[in-house]
C-alpha cells in the first residue's frame, strides 16, 4: 500500500504519482492522509486502483476520474467526480455544490447530503445521494440517473434532457420541462438494479420512490413554449 | 383637369432612415413567424475598427527597414506563465474555435491542415474533439466550454493547450446553439443528446462561479494535465480591463480576446448586434490591465474579433496584442460565401457575401452543415492550402507594414506608430487623431 501524507507532500506530487501508474501495477491500494480540504485530490487518474482518502476534501476530488475507486472519508467540496469517466467515488459526509457535475459514467455515492446542482448537466454517470439535493440538480441532465433518498430542492432538472431522476422524498419544484413520469415495474426494476450494483440495496423500498425525466417539450423552439424559458 | 391634379409635383419617394428597409423586413419576418432572428457571421453594421488606425511609417526620425531583405521576425510564443510546454508559433495569426457541429469535420480538418501549413495553431469548439482535426493539426487548442460536450481527459491531454471559453465576442454572456438540423447522428454521439433536436449549450460553466473559484479549477486542469499545457482564457469584450485582471489573477497564462464583431455559428442577431463593445475599443484596456500587473507580454494577449488582413494584424500588435486569432475570415479563405455557389444561395433568398443562415445546414459551400452531399464539395487539401496562402498574406503584409515603421519584429510595433483618422477611433483606441497629438478623454 502507497501511503501520501498532505502534511508531508504536496497534491501535485500525490497527482503525478497516480498519474504514473500503469495497466499492470500492483500499486492498487493508496492512502491519502491529512487532505486538510486541499483541492484537486486524486484528479486526472486512469488506473483501476483503490484510494482512500482520510478526511474532508476541498474541490474537484476526483475530478475527470477513470476506473479508481476512491473513497471520501469526511466531506468534498465543491464539484466533487466533475466530469468523471467511470470508476467509482463515494463521499461518506456531504458533498458541495455541483457534484458530479457533467459526469459521463461511474458511479458517484453520497451518503449525506449534496448541496445545489447536484448531477448539473449529468451526461451518463449514477449518482445516488442518501440525503438530500439542493436546487436545481440535474440541470440540463442529458443521461444518468439521479437517485435521491431524501429530498429534492427547488427547479429539480431544469431543462433536462434525457437523464433520469428517482426522488423519494418530496420535491421542492420541478425546473421547465421535467415532469413527474409513472414508475413502472421496469423502472422498479432498473432501480434495484441500480441500487444492488452500487450495494445500498436493501437500504430502502423502491416503491417510495417517485420518477422524473424531460417532458420533451422544449427539444425544438415552439414559440407557445416560450413562457417556459 | 382639376385644379387638384394641377398643383401635384412629384416628389422623390423618401425612405425613413431609421425604417430602413432591412428593419422593415425584419418586422415583418417577426410577425409571420414569431420568433427572433437567428443567424451565423458577426455584426454586420459599421463599428469602429481598424480601418479607423493608420500606421505612420518611417520619416525623419524612425528608420525603416528593407522590405524582404532585412529580417522581420514573426513568431510567438503562447503561455511561458506556468506551463511546462508553451505553445511556439512561426506567425501570431492563429485560427479561433469553431465546432465540430457548426462546420462540417471536413471544414475542421482544412482548419488543421492550413494552421499546420503556416505554422500556427487552430482550436476546437463547442462539440469536443474530432480525430481528423487532431490528425491534420501540429498545435491542437482544446476548448473547455459550459456545456463540456465530448469533454474527456484523453482530449485534454491530447491537446496542447486549453482554452476555457468564458464568453464570446459576438454574444457575451450567451450560451450556444445548435438547431435540429445540424443534429447528425455523429454530432449527436459526440454531445451525447437525440439527434434532431435544437440544442443549447448552457452560457455558465456548471462547476465553479466567480474568478476564485475559476483559480481552483484551472489548477485542476493543471493537475490533470501534470502543469504542461497552456490554458488560456476566453472572454467577450464587454468589460476588458477588469476581465483581463480577473483572468491573470486566476492564473490563465494566455487571455483570448474576442470583439463583438467576431462571428458565431447560430446566435440571436439581436444579440449579435448589440450586446458587447468593439475589438478596438477593447484592446487598450486589456493591455493597460497586463501593464498594471507587471503582466504585459508574460501573459499573452491574443485579440480577434473581425481581423481580416495583415494591417489588422499589424495594428493589433501596436496596440499591444501579442497574437490574433480569425474565425470569419478563415471560413471565407476555405470557401464560405463564394460567389460561384451564387445560383444556391439565390435560392435560399440570400446572396454571396451575405449568407450567413449558418444554422440551417443548407451550405452551398459545404462548410457550415453536416449533410454528406454539401459537406463533400469541400476538400480539405485543398481548402487547406487556400488557407496557408492566406495566412501566408497576411503575415506578409503584417510585416511590410512593420518594416516600413522600422521594426524587425512584429511585436515591436506599439501605440507611437499609429493615428486615428475619426474622433471615435481616437478615443477608443487612445490613439491621437492624424495631424494633432490629441487623444479624446486623454491616456
Ligand atoms: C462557425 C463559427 C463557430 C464558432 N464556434 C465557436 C465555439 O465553439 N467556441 C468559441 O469559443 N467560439 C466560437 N466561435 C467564435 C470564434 O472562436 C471567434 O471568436 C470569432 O470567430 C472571431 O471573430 P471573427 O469571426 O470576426 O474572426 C465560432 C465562430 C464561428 C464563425
Amino acid at each position: 500500500m502507497s501511503t501520501f501524507d498532505l502534511t508531508k507532500s504536496s497534491v501535485r506530487e500525490l497527482n503525478a504519482a497516480l498519474h504514473t501508474l500503469k495497466d499492470d501495477t500492483n500499486d492498487t491500494l493508496w492512502s491519502v492522509l491529512n487532505p486538510n480540504g486541499e483541492h484537486s485530490i486524486a484528479a486526472g487518474v486512469d488506473a483501476a486502483v483503490a484510494i482512500n482518502v482520510q478526511g474532508s476534501v476541498g474541490y474537484f476530488c476526483g475530478g475527470m476520474n477513470k476506473r479508481a475507486n476512491i473513497v471520501v472519508d469526511g466531506s468534498a467540496g465543491q464539484g466533487v467526480g466533475e466530469n468523471m469517466m467511470s470508476g467509482r467515488i463515494h463521499v461518506k459526509g456531504d458533498a458541495s455544490q455541483s457534484a458530479g457535475a457533467t459526469g459521463r459514467g461511474g458511479l458517484l455515492i453520497v451518503d449525506g447530503n449534496a448541496s445545489a446542482r447536484c448531477g448539473i448537466s449529468m451526461k451518463g454517470i449514477d449518482i445516488i445521494v442518501k440525503g438530500d439535493v439542493g436546487h436545481l440538480s440535474a440541470f440540463m441532465g442529458q443521461n444518468g440517473r439521479l437517485v435521491v433518498f431524501g429530498e429534492a430542492g427547488e427547479a429539480l432538472g431544469d431543462s433536462i434532457y434525457e437523464a433520469r431522476l428517482f426522488v423519494r422524498g418530496p420535491v421542492a419544484g420541478l425546473g421547465a420541462d421535467c415532469i413527474e413520469k409513472p414508475m413502472r415495474d421496469e423502472h422498479k426494476a432498473e432501480l434495484i438494479e441500480l441500487l444492488a450494483a452500487s450495494g445500498q440495496d436493501h437500504k430502502v423500498d423502491v416503491a417510495e420512490f417517485r420518477r422524473y425525466g424531460s417532458a420533451r417539450k422544449l427539444y425544438n423552439f415552439n414559440i407557445d413554449n416560450a413562457g417556459a424559458y | 383637369m382639376t385644379s387638384h391634379e394641377r398643383n401635384w409635383v412629384p416628389t422623390t419617394p423618401r425612405k425613413s432612415a431609421t425604417f430602413d428597409d432591412y428593419t422593415l423586413s425584419e418586422i415583418r419576418r417577426a410577425s409571420l413567424t414569431g420568433i427572433y432572428d437567428i443567424r451565423g457571421g458577426g455584426s454586420k453594421r459599421r463599428l469602429p475598427n481598424f480601418d479607423d488606425l493608420v500606421l505612420l511609417g518611417a520619416s525623419m526620425s524612425r528608420y525603416p527597414l528593407e522590405g524582404y531583405r532585412e529580417k522581420c521576425g514573426t513568431d510567438v510564443t503562447l503561455g511561458t506563465r506556468f506551463a511546462k510546454k508553451p505553445i511556439k508559433l512561426k506567425i501570431p495569426v492563429t485560427i479561433a474555435g469553431m465546432s465540430f457541429g457548426s462546420l462540417s469535420a471536413n471544414a475542421k480538418e482544412a482548419l488543421g491542415r492550413g494552421a499546420s501549413l503556416a505554422g500556427t495553431s487552430t482550436t476546437t469548439g463547442d462539440g469536443g474533439m474530432t480525430p481528423e482535426e487532431r490528425g491534420q493539426s501540429e498545435t491542437l487548442v482544446y476548448q473547455y466550454l459550459p456545456s463540456r460536450y465530448g469533454m474527456n481527459p484523453d482530449d485534454l491531454r491530447r491537446a496542447d493547450a486549453i482554452e476555457i471559453v468564458i464568453g464570446q465576442g459576438a454574444k457575451p454572456g450567451g450560451g450556444g446553439m445548435l438547431l435540429g438540423q445540424k443534429i447528425s447522428d455523429r454530432v449527436a454521439e459526440m454531445r451525447q443528446l437525440p439527434k434532431g433536436i435544437d440544442q443549447r449549450s448552457a452560457c455558465r460553466h456548471p462547476d465553479w462561479t466567480g474568478a476564485d473559484d475559476l483559480e481552483i479549477k484551472i489548477n485542476e486542469l493543471r493537475e490533470i494535465t501534470d502543469w504542461e499545457k497552456p490554458i488560456y482564457l476566453k472572454v467577450g469584450a464587454s468589460r476588458p480591463y477588469f476581465d483581463v485582471a480577473l483572468a491573470v489573477k486566476s492564473g490563465a497564462d494566455v487571455v483570448v480576446l474576442d470583439g463583438m464583431q467576431g462571428g458565431t455559428a447560430a446566435t440571436q442577431e439581436v444579440f449579435i448586434e448589440h450586446v458587447g463593445i468593439p475589438l478596438l475599443s477593447a484592446i487598450r484596456p486589456a493591455v493597460q490591465a497586463l501593464q498594471d500587473l507587471g503582466m504585459h507580454r508574460k501573459v499573452q494577449l491574443v485579440v480577434s474579433g473581425g481581423i481580416r488582413n495583415g494591417a489588422d494584424v499589424a495594428k493589433a500588435l501596436a496596440l499591444g496584442a501579442d497574437a490574433v486569432a480569425i474565425g470569419s475570415a478563415a471560413l471565407v479563405a476555405l470557401g464560405d460565401n463564394d460567389p460561384k455557389w451564387e445560383r444556391e444561395y439565390a435560392k435560399l433568398g440570400s446572396t454571396a457575401g451575405a449568407y450567413d443562415d449558418w444554422h440551417e445546414g443548407r451550405d452551398p459551400a459545404g462548410i457550415t452543415t453536416q449533410t454528406p452531399e454539401l459537406s463533400q464539395r469541400l476538400d480539405p487539401v485543398i481548402a487547406g492550402r487556400r488557407l496557408a496562402n492566406y495566412l501566408k498574406v497576411m503575415t506578409l503584409e503584417a510585416q511590410t507594414l512593420a518594416r516600413a515603421c522600422g521594426k524587425n519584429h512584429l511585436h515591436n510595433l506599439e501605440p507611437e506608430d499609429l493615428a486615428a483618422l475619426t474622433l471615435d477611433a481616437a478615443a477608443m483606441a487612445r490613439i491621437p487623431l492624424a495631424g494633432t497629438n490629441w487623444i479624446p478623454g486623454g491616456v
